[in-house]
C-alpha cells in the first residue's frame, strides 16, 4: 500500500536519512522504531508531504508521492497523527474532531461525518465527555486521544503515528495501543512511529529499526521482539514486567 | 455633564474606526504572524475609491460602499501574491520590511491617481445628530458605530459558526497540524490577507464622511489601529475591539480635558504604558482568545 525505496532526506546540507526502503502492505500494523535523532519523523514527514525536496521513492497504492502538497497527500488517505499531538487548544473538542472532517466537509458528506463522530465518541468516551471544553484544558492522554480521534475523522486509508505513547503514564499508552490494535482488526493500515519499542512491537504485524538514518533490521514483529540485540538496544531489562498481564 | 457625554461620543466614532482598523491588523498577525505596517494604506485607499465611486461619480451609497470593500479585499490579494508570497526566504524581520516598502509604494501610486488634494465626502445620510443628555451624536457616528458593531458580530460568527472559520483559527494557531487535516494553509493567508484588507477598506468607506480625504491619511490610522491592536493583546480578536474603543474614548478625553495637543499623544503614551504594565494587552495576546 505504501512504498519507500532509497529515500534521502536533508536539513539544509545535513542528510537525516541515507537511502531508507519501507513498505505497508493493505491492512497491516508497522512498527517504526529507533532512538532519539534516528529520523523516524523526518521519515513520516517526507511521506505527508511537509518535507519537501526528498529523493528516492514514495508511492501510496501505486502513486507516486513527489511533489505533493500536504492537502493532496491527506485526500488521498494518508493522515498523520503528528509528535507532541498538536491539538488545536484554544478550540473545542468538538471543533478539533470536525476539523478533522476537514476534506469530507468540503464534499459535504455531513451524514458519514456524523457517523463517524460517534464512533470516535464510543472509542474514546472521555471526548464525548469533554467536547465543549476547550482541547487546551484536556490532560496529555486526552490530547493524544483528541488528536487521534481528528486523525480518523479524516477517515484515512493509512494511518502514521509519531510517538503516541510520549510523555504518557503507562496505564493510558497501553490504553492508546490497544484501542490501535483494535482499529487494526477493524482493518485500518497503520504505521507506527515509537521509542517504545517494546508495546509498539507487541501490537505490530512487522517491525523497522532506523539508526541514524539507515535501516538496519527489518522483520516480523516476533522475530524482533526476540531478537537479542534489539533485546539489548531499544527494550530494556524491564521487558518481562511490562508484557505482565499481557496474553 | 454634557461636555463629558460630547468627548463620549467623539471617543466611541474614533475607537469604533480603530477598532475596525486593530481587527485587520490583528486577525492578519493571528494568521500569518506578520504585522502588516501597509494596512493603513488599505484605509486610504477605501476612503479615495469611496469618494471617487459616490460623490464623484455617482453610484448608489451601498452599490460603492460593495465595490470599494471588495476591491480592497482584492487589493490584499494582490498584495500577498505579489509582494509577500514571492519572498524566497520569508523571515519575520524582512516581511515587516516589505510591508513598510509596500506601504509607501501604495502612498505614492495613491498620490499619482488621486493627486495631493484633500477630498470630502457627505454623510451617509442627512438625517440631524441625536441630541443626548445635552450633546450631539452626529448621524454619521451611528452609522460608524452601527457597522463596526456588525461587522464584529460577523466576524464572530465567522471565526465560531464556520468551517472556513475554524480552518483559519486552526492555521493561526498551527499550520504545520493544520497542513495535516487536509487544510491548504497558503490559501488561508490569502483568505486572511483579503479579509484584513477589505476590514481596512471599510474603516475607509465610514471614515470618509468625517475627515479630509488624502493619499497620506493612513499612515497616521494606522498607527493608532496598531496601537489599538497592541493594546488590547495582538492577535486577539476581541483585544482589538476593546483596544480600539478604549484608545478612541482616552484619547477624547484627554482632548477635552487636558488639551487638543494631546490627541496623537495619548495612543503612544497608552502603548508604553500597557508594555509596560502588561505587555500582552488588555485581554492577552495569540492564542490566548479569540472571536
Ligand atoms: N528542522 C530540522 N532542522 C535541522 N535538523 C533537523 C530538523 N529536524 C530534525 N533534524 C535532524 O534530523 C535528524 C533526524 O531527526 P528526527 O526528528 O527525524 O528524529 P526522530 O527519530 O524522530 O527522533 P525523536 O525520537 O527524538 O523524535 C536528527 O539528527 C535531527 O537533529
Ligand atoms: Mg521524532
Amino acid at each position: 500500500m505504501l512504498t519507500i525505496r532509497n529515500l534521502k532526506c536533508w536539513y539544509g546540507g545535513i542528510e537525516a536519512l541515507s537511502g531508507v526502503t519501507l513498505s505497508v502492505g493493505q491492512g497491516e500494523l508497522v512498527a517504526l522504531i529507533g532512538a532519539n535523532g534516528s529520523g523516524k519523523s523526518t521519515l513520516l514527514q517526507a511521506v505527508c508531504g511537509l518535507l519537501p525536496g526528498w529523493k528516492g521513492e514514495i508511492s501510496f497504492e501505486k502513486v507516486p508521492l513527489n511533489k505533493k502538497k500536504p492537502q493532496d497527500i491527506v485526500a488521498g488517505g494518508i493522515c498523520m497523527v503528528p509528535e507532541g499531538r498538536l491539538v488545536f487548544g484554544p478550540l473545542s473538542v468538538l471543533d478539533n474532531l470536525k476539523l478533522g472532517a476537514y476534506l469530507r466537509y468540503r464534499k459535504r458528506d455531513h451524514y458519514g461525518i456524523k457517523k463517524d463522530l460517534d464512533k470516535i465518541f464510543s472509542l474514546f468516551p472521555i471526548l464525548a465527555q469533554r467536547s465543549g471544553q476547550h482541547a487546551g484544558t484536556l490532560s496529555g492522554g486526552e490530547q493524544q486521544m483528541l488528536s487521534i480521534g481528528r486523525a480518523l475523522m479524516a477517515r484515512p486509508k493509512l494511518l502514521l503515528l509519531d510517538e503516541p505513547s510520549m510523555g504518557l503514564a503507562p496505564l493510558v499508552a497501553r490504553l492508546i495501543f490497544d484501542t490501535l490494535a483494535e482499529l487494526r482488526e477493524d482493518g485500518l493500515t497503520i504505521l507506527i512511529v515509537e521509542q517504545n519499542a517494546r508495546a509498539a512491537l507487541m501490537i505490530a504485524d512487522r517491525g523497522y529499526v532506523l539508526e541514524t538514518g539507515r535501516m538496519v533490521l527489518a522483520g516480523k514483529a516476533k522475530e524482533l521482539l526476540a531478537d537479542e540485540e534489539i533485546k539489548r538496544a531499544y527494550l530494556g531489562k524491564d521487558y518481562a514486567r511490562f508484557t505482565e498481564g499481557r496474553a | 455633564m454634557p461636555e463629558f457625554y460630547q468627548y463620549l461620543f467623539s471617543g466611541l466614532t474614533n475607537g469604533a474606526i480603530y477598532a475596525i482598523i486593530a481587527l485587520g491588523f490583528s486577525m492578519l498577525f493571528a494568521a500569518t504572524d506578520l504585522i502588516n505596517f501597509a494596512h493603513g494604506e488599505f484605509v486610504m485607499i477605501g476612503a479615495l475609491i469611496l469618494v471617487t465611486l459616490w460623490p464623484v461619480m455617482g453610484l448608489p451609497l451601498p452599490l460603492a460602499f460593495v465595490i470599494t470593500v471588495l476591491a480592497t479585499g482584492i487589493l490584499g490579494i494582490v498584495f500577498e501574491r505579489l509582494a509577500i508570497r514571492t519572498v524566497k526566504k520569508p523571515d519575520p524581520i524582512v516581511l515587516v520590511i516589505i510591508t513598510v516598502g509596500a506601504g509607501i509604494f501604495l502612498r505614492g501610486v495613491a498620490m499619482i491617481i488621486w493627486g495631493k488634494t484633500a477630498k470630502g465626502a457627505p454623510p451617509f445620510s442627512k438625517m440631524p445628530p441625536l441630541e443626548i443628555g445635552g450633546a450631539y451624536l452626529l448621524a454619521q457616528s451611528v452609522w460608524i458605530l452601527g457597522i463596526v458593531l456588525a461587522t464584529v458580530l460577523v466576524m464572530h460568527f465567522f471565526y465560531s459558526r464556520t468551517l472556513t472559520g475554524k480552518a483559519m483559527s486552526a492555521c493561526a494557531i498551527n499550520k504545520r497540524a493544520a497542513s495535516l487535516l487536509g487544510i491548504a494553509t497558503q490559501r488561508m493567508t490569502l483568505l486572511a490577507f483579503a479579509v484584513s484588507a477589505a476590514l481596512g477598506g471599510m474603516a475607509g468607506v465610514i471614515i470618509a464622511p468625517i475627515t479630509m480625504n488624502e493619499y497620506e491619511m493612513g499612515a497616521i490610522l494606522g498607527l493608532k489601529g496598531f496601537c489599538a491592536a497592541m493594546l488590547g493583546g495582538l492577535g486577539n480578536s476581541w483585544g482589538a475591539v476593546v483596544g480600539g474603543f478604549a484608545l478612541g474614548i482616552a484619547e477624547a478625553m484627554a482632548v477635552g480635558y487636558v488639551s487638543s495637543s494631546m490627541k496623537d499623544a495619548v495612543a503612544f503614551l497608552l502603548l508604553l504604558l500597557i508594555l509596560y504594565v502588561r505587555p500582552t494587552g488588555i485581554l492577552g495576546g495569540k492564542a490566548i482568545a479569540r472571536f
